[in-house]
């Protein structure tokens, strides 16, 4: 009898969402960016996978050692750890609704972003010239697959990220610029999450002995 | 009646609840996952070129500073926590895990296992000269 009781006291506390009215449509919006951003994940789950079966086999090509450069990867993870930084406090400034704020976070979390992009185009250049092309060896495809695909990542958000700031310009901080933003920061701290799988499993692994 | 609990959007920072209690500025709480990564990241670079650790141990190692790594980016950055109004963002993260690991050390461990019972190039060469 307490029991039920007890029961019936949390059930008048605590009331269901499920029995209230819809979730606003930022929580919505975002659980369902979420969602897409897992779904990404496992994608690149299946990327890591590929490369991970595929390190071995270099068809008597170069191999990770011979081609990474621990330093430029190094300045790469900090540029993009940095911006998710960044992007952090630029979250932040939109929050409290700070324009100046907003656009000094963008405009470092874009430069960064660049800069981290500009690093891993000259990485791409510099081995596709001493001829480890993704049609080298099957190594070389896995690896371009993987850190190509996550390079367009990092690339759609730079443009995202420029859009946005065009909007926040034009339309000011309404709730659907608040909302875009919002997934936007998931986009780029998602992106982040990526990069530590990245380096570990690709450049560090790859010249560890 | 009280006011329905929604759960909180992913990425959203948790409302300051009016308590005594002393709570960590927002800012505090991104710098200190700043910290805490830049930390790992730098373990993570040592541990992959120092000749202190024994070898074999070392990609293990690797694994385990990366996972950490991620989850200090998802509680400081993207604020997941154990709460109940993050039940929903959770769940999702978890089936998303699921999937990832099945992926990930399904497709290593059967092809691994199919290289060890390939035969070896060798092997075949000799089968070839003996018909």
């Amino acid at each position: 009898m307490n029991v039920a009781v007890a029961i019936d006291q949390v059930h008048e506390t605590q009331y269901a969402a499920s029995e209230a009215s819809p979730a606003p449509k930022r929580i919505v919006v975002a659980y369902g960016f979420w969602i897409f951003l897992l779904s990404d994940i496992v994608m690149f789950a299946t990327l890591f996978a590929t490369y991970a079966v595929l390190v071995r086999s270099t068809a008597g090509g170069p191999t990770g050692a011979q081609l990474f450069n621990q330093g430029t990867v190094a300045i790469e993870t900090g540029c993009l750890l940095v911006s998710s930084y960044t992007c952090g406090l630029m979250a932040l400034a939109i929050g409290s609704r700070r324009s100046t704020g907003t656009y000094f976070g963008a405009l470092i979390t874009f430069a960064l972003g660049a800069a981290f992009l500009a690093l891993e185009l000259r990485e791409f250049a510099n081995m596709i010239a001493i001829g480890a092309t993704p049609q080298r060896s099957a190594f070389l495809s896995a690896f371009f697959a993987l850190v190509g695909c996550h390079g367009l990542h990092v690339g759609a958000g730079l443009i995202w990220l420029v859009v946005m700031m065009a909007q926040v310009a034009t339309k000011g901080f309404v709730p659907a610029v608040h909302r875009r933003l919002l997934c936007f920061s998931l986009f780029w701290h998602a992106l982040d999450i990526i990069w530590v799988g990245l380096f570990t499993v690709v450049y560090l692994m790859g010249v560890s002995p | 009646m009280t006011e329905p609990q929604f759960d909180r959007a992913p990425g959203d920072i948790p409302a300051h609840v009016e308590t005594q209690a002393w709570e960590p500025s927002d800012a505090l709480v991104y710098t200190t996952g700043l910290v805490l990564a830049v930390l790992l990241t730098a373990t993570s670079f040592w541990v992959a070129n120092t000749s202190v650790l024994w070898a074999p141990g070392i990609a293990l190692g690797l694994v385990v500073l990366a996972i950490a790594q991620m989850g200090v980016h998802l509680v400081f950055f993207l604020h997941i926590t154990t709460g109940p109004d993050n039940t929903n963002n959770v769940l999702a993260l978890a089936f998303g895990l699921l999937i990832v690991l099945i992926v990930v050390a399904g497709t290593t461990w059967i092809i691994t296992d199919l290289n060890a019972n390939m035969m070896p190039s060798s092997d075949l060469m000799n089968l070839r000269m003996q018909r």
